[in-house]
């Protein structure tokens, strides 16, 4: 599996990613600075999380127009495999890569804990390595992470099975519970929750594991 | 020249920051306070006749997400913009 980390001021989670990448698909990733305006010829791109730019406007909304991007939003169209966590959401969102936003959490706290997800979607390149409608447990950190998008686009997701991930319990005021959305053609996916983080059980758990041995295998 | 920009939240997306200064208007007395919804004010200096069109461009590309958020745009000339 040859794949980029997107790294951009601010970024946090993309050593993790890189480490989880490394570990489960075997070659280590090559870390790309936003500022490239190419990207190497890998089949995966990872948009980490973290605070870009400082959240400044709104979360995702400058990195959404880093140099890299446009080099990012071709591959999406070309069916490289482009996969955005937390930040990196927000970041394909504000991009309009993928549908709606991330609105600040209904309670207004920053939620940083594990929480209950089901995989609503388990034939996703991202997913396949998991059951579908299993519960698993993912950690969130986040404070922008209530996805809002218009009645008529909810409804479109659901009913092209484009919600791949949803919260197993109240989290952040996402409309139907939604944490992990994919676009029609299935190689792009922006989730708030962090597989990254829960790869070994040394680390408190391995949910996140199978969702890198799902890409592995895909893109293998 | 100097431009002012509004950038509102659209009416259907809820808006917890609104509440949360609503709330607590609401604790301090100012009952008369019904609802307060949050925003945006951006202040922009600009080079002598700008087109509108060119500030609608920043707008729609980076100052607003028009997903969830409406723009409004007043343009200062003169005194105004002192």
């Amino acid at each position: 599996m040859k794949a980029a980390v997107v790294v951009f001021p601010g970024s946090n989670c993309d050593r993790d990613m890189a480490v989880a990448i490394e570990k489960i698909g075997g070659v280590k990733p090559q870390m790309v600075w936003h500022g490239e305006t190419d990207l190497p010829d890998v089949d995966l791109i990872a948009l980490p999380g973290g605070f870009s730019y400082g959240d400044y406007l709104r979360t995702g909304a400058i990195a959404a127009n880093s140099p890299i991007m446009s080099a990012v939003k071709k591959a999406a169209e070309e069916g490289r495999h482009v996969f955005g966590v937390c930040n990196g959401f927000q970041m394909l969102a504000e991009a309009q890569i993928l549908p709606g936003a991330l609105l600040r959490n209904s309670g207004l706290d920053y939620v940083c804990r594990d929480v209950d997800l089901v995989v609503e979607d388990s034939e996703t390149p991202f997913t396949l390595a998991y059951e579908g409608g299993e519960t698993i447990r993912i950690p969130v950190a986040h404070h922008d992470g209530n996805y809002f998008a218009d009645e008529d686009t909810l409804d479109r997701l659901e009913g092209e099975g484009q919600v791949v991930f949803r919260y197993g319990e109240a989290v952040n005021g996402s409309q139907r519970n939604i944490a992990g959305i994919r676009n029609k053609r299935g190689n792009v996916l922006g989730m708030m929750p962090h597989p990254e983080r829960l790869i070994e059980d040394e680390l408190g758990g391995a949910d996140g594991r199978r969702l890198f041995e799902g890409l592995a295998k895909t893109l293998s | 020249m100097k431009a002012q920009i509004f950038i509102t939240l659209k009416s259907g997306v809820l808006d917890p920051q609104g509440k949360a200064v609503h709330h607590a208007l609401g604790a301090l007395g100012f009952e008369e306070a019904e609802d307060v919804r949050q925003g945006k004010f951006i202040e922009m200096e600009l080079a002598d006749g700008t087109p509108r069109e060119r500030i609608e461009q920043m707008c729609e590309k980076l100052l607003a997400n028009t997903v969830i958020e409406n723009y409004d745009i007043r343009i200062l000339s003169g005194e105004d913009a002192a």
